[in-house]
């Protein structure tokens, strides 16, 4: 179980605090699920660091009962220098799991061939997008983290993380986040909307979808001088 | 203490240890590289230093000890090896969260283990460069061996653990402030020449030896010599009030490290 209780984040800018969670609670049983919708700029990518440990909430606290993914497919801690193997193996001794065993389905999953042994600097926009999938998935975790906008690749690639994620681990537990309320109504069995740093339960997709679909046209984004 | 906690306790010790030695393993990659030399920088650096200072001061004549038997070889490795411990593993955690960030998305990693990664990597290399530089210069006849390895051991022991602490103090510190590293760069320039690895206390005049004994890594600079030489000048430490120096700071270490793990702000 994952449970979020009243947590808040505020953020130090040039022009005073920023509240961009206001106290969030949220809860998700072992091999349940749930999408959370929210415009840019809503808090889904804060809540996300949050629900990684990446950063602590400034009040409020998070428990989690289960092991919990890093982002899935997050490429930012890829150190480019190193190939795609050394990645590999500093993710495997990170999380105490053997590279020797996990390797053929990396290499198999990836497509990356020679590039496998070549820096990650290397590689096109795809292949590491393949890479840090494939790296998600070599671990396994009770729950895993989702940002949508965080998977990205042509069809091929989406038909095989969909394989992987919802069809060979449906029995984990996911916190999908995403803009767009028809990513969130294929997979997830109930939502919640995130807005101006709100988080707003709903029992069914169809009830968040309505509610999401009915929200005043976002203003733009407030930009002084 | 609970079995329970004690249990956890362990396996949380484990977890670090895998971590701080999985980060070790990627620096040393991104740094040296597999190419020509690699992982050798990590001692060679050091030792070239180590080299380059001490025919330096043996053109400058600076064994002014040279006569009560203490050669400038021997004094220039302990000294600068010494201040190695002190300056490159601070110079090495200074901004290291900030370029570390994105691993702490890997909840086993977090910001005490990045900088005593990077900490215990130029500890190793300088050990072991203070160590070959040794052992080459007794293959040659231009050294005698340390009378007392013990003592010398104690002494760069006590360095190692001010080393730890401080660039752990200041690695985290860094992130509250860049201006925290760019004072550093100045104040290890204008340490060096108090730090005790250029001279040795006895020379100095007593009012002024008693300011610069308030310097910790003086006095291992100085239990170490004593160390390596036996008694041939009157070395002055006080061991005690190291160890008391290096106990403080490494309080004040744990809680900034912890205080700016929990401030962290990913990207």
């Amino acid at each position: 179980m994952i449970l979020v209780d009243k947590v808040s984040k505020v953020y130090r800018t040039r022009l005073g605090e920023r509240t961009v969670l206001d106290r969030v609670s949220l809860r998700l049983e072992r091999g349940r699920n749930v999408g959370i919708l929210g415009r840019n700029g809503a808090g889904k990518s804060t809540l996300i660091r949050l629900l990684s440990g990446a950063e602590r909430p400034t009040r409020g606290h998070i428990e989690r009962l289960m092991t919990v993914s890093w982002p899935l497919a997050f490429s930012g801690a890829f150190q480019h220098h190193l190939t795609g193997l050394d990645n590999l193996k500093f993710i495997c001794r990170v999380y105490g799991a053997d590279w020797r065993r996990l390797r053929p389905f990396v290499e198999e999953f990836t497509e990356l061939g020679v590039y496998f042994r070549e820096p990650v600097h290397h590689y096109s926009h795809g292949m590491v997008s393949r890479l840090a999938f494939a790296l998600s998935m070599a671990i396994e975790f009770d729950c895993f983290l989702i940002d949508e906008a965080m998977v990205v690749g042509d069809a091929r690639f989406h038909e095989r993380c969909h394989v992987e994620l919802f069809q060979k681990r449906k029995d984990r537990a996911f916190i999908l986040v995403s803009h767009d309320p028809n990513v969130i109504r294929l997979y997830c069995e109930r939502a919640c909307v995130l807005v101006d740093g709100r988080l707003h339960e709903f029992d069914t997709v169809d009830a968040a979808y309505d509610f999401y679909g009915a929200l005043p046209a976002a203003p733009p984004l407030a930009v002084e001088v | 203490m609970s079995a329970g906690t004690a249990a956890s306790f362990w396996r949380s010790l484990a977890v670090q240890r895998r971590v701080v030695s999985a980060l070790m393993l990627r620096e040393m990659v991104t740094r040296f590289g597999r190419n020509d030399l690699g992982l050798l920088w990590l001692v060679l650096e050091p030792m070239i230093f180590t080299l380059g200072v001490a025919a330096v001061w043996k053109a400058m004549g600076l064994d002014r000890g040279g006569g009560s038997g203490m050669p400038i070889v021997a004094f220039a490795i302990t000294g600068y090896s010494s201040v190695l411990m002190w300056r490159n593993t601070v110079s090495r955690c200074a901004g290291a969260i900030h370029a570390n960030i994105n691993l702490m998305f890997h909840r086993n990693v977090q910001v005490i283990d990045v900088m005593v990664a990077r900490s215990l990597l130029e500890i190793g290399g300088a050990t072991a460069s203070f160590f070959l530089l040794t052992l080459i210069f007794f293959g040659t006849e231009s050294i005698l061996l340390p009378k007392d390895p013990l003592q010398v051991l104690g002494g760069w022991l006590m360095l190692a653990w001010f080393g730890l602490a401080l660039s752990l103090t200041i690695g985290a510190a860094t992130a509250y402030t860049p201006i925290v590293e760019r004072i550093w760069v100045p104040a290890a320039y204008l340490l060096f020449p108090f730090s005790g690895a250029a001279f040795m206390a006895d020379w100095l005049a007593p009012e002024f030896r008693e300011v610069l004994l308030l310097l910790p890594m003086v006095h291992a600079v100085e239990f170490m010599r004593e160390g390596f030489f036996g008694g041939v000048v009157r070395f002055h430490y006080d061991m005690a009030y190291m160890a008391l120096c290096n106990l403080g700071l490494t309080l004040v270490a744990l809680w900034l490290v912890r205080d700016a793990g929990r401030r962290l702000e990913a990207v």
